[in-house]
């Protein structure tokens, strides 16, 4: 009897173990304005509550956490990997971190990152007499 | 077929040849050529597909997009066809500083290990991942054997 509730603890001391390390890097389309940077993201599987982005010193942070889909194994056809999504990028342009806003849709991450007043082009009018 | 406008080359051409590589195992087990290689050997959407007793599962990543947007039917009991097209964002201003995810118009057939219900095919797009489920034919699906005990 002993053995068998040890063995039995150890089988759930495996299943807890984690099960993934990959991550994927997302790909990325960026587009710039006079006013902002906006950054799209393909995140095909996150969840809005499942995605963290994070802005500091410059450098922008994308994980987007992925929950398992499929068989652990046994597939017929595998050509692509499922797993986290995870990038950072360093934007050398001045940002507004406040302003920053993120919109998740059908998997796709739109980023609006506006750009500090001081750095947006100045049109200076020129006066004719 | 969509262009990928950014690759590093290098990581494109391991994919290939893991891509290569796996459906050379499966031409040798099913003894098929699913279609001729396109350009770069890559079809879009990349798919995955699983079984179980009663259904085939075959699951595709398409972020950005809607049902409406996709045709998805099965031809021959396991022909899947999947067709779509996936539209660029348009914006009035401004310049692109990185371009890397796919777009345009897009079309895959893939055979299935088995025959499956044509007309009860369900198809669902969550957060931009397609699942589609297809339900085995009935004389297609494992038979339990009983085993009478003495």
């Amino acid at each position: 009897m002993a053995n068998i509730a040890k063995r039995q603890t150890r089988s759930d001391i495996a299943t807890a173990e984690p099960v993934r390390t990959v991550n994927y890097s997302p790909r990325v389309d960026v587009l710039e304005t006079a006013d902002e940077l906006v950054l799209y993201a393909d995140l095909p599987g996150v969840r809005p509550e499942d995605l963290d982005i994070r802005f500091e010193n410059g450098e922008l942070t994308i994980h987007g956490k992925v929950a398992p889909r499929g068989p652990a194994e046994g597939f017929v056809l595998r050509e692509y990997g499922v797993g986290d999504f995870y990038r950072t990028f360093t934007i050398s342009e001045d940002i507004d971190a406040d302003k920053i806003t993120a919109e998740l849709k059908q998997g796709v991450l739109v980023l609006h990152m506006p750009k500090r007043e001081a750095v947006k082009p100045k049109r200076i009018t020129v006066k004719a007499e | 077929m969509p262009r990928t406008r950014w690759e590093p080359f290098a990581e494109l051409w391991r994919e290939m040849e893991n891509f290569r590589r796996e459906m050379d195992r499966l031409f040798e087990r099913w003894g098929f050529e699913p279609y001729g290689w396109s350009e770069l050997g890559l079809g879009y959407p990349a798919v995955n597909i699983w079984e179980d007793e009663s259904n085939v599962y075959a699951e595709a990543e398409l972020p950005g997009m809607n049902l409406d947007d996709l045709e998805i039917y099965v031809t021959g009991r396991n022909q899947l066809s999947i067709k779509g097209e996936r539209k660029a964002p348009q914006p009035e201003k401004g310049q692109w500083l990185r371009q890397e995810r796919p777009f345009g118009v897009f079309h895959r057939i893939i055979t299935l290990p088995v025959d499956v219900d044509a007309d009860k095919v369900e198809a669902r797009l969550q957060n931009g991942v397609l699942t589609i489920t297809m339900p085995k034919c009935a004389e297609c699906r494992p038979k339990k054997i009983p085993v009478r005990a003495e």
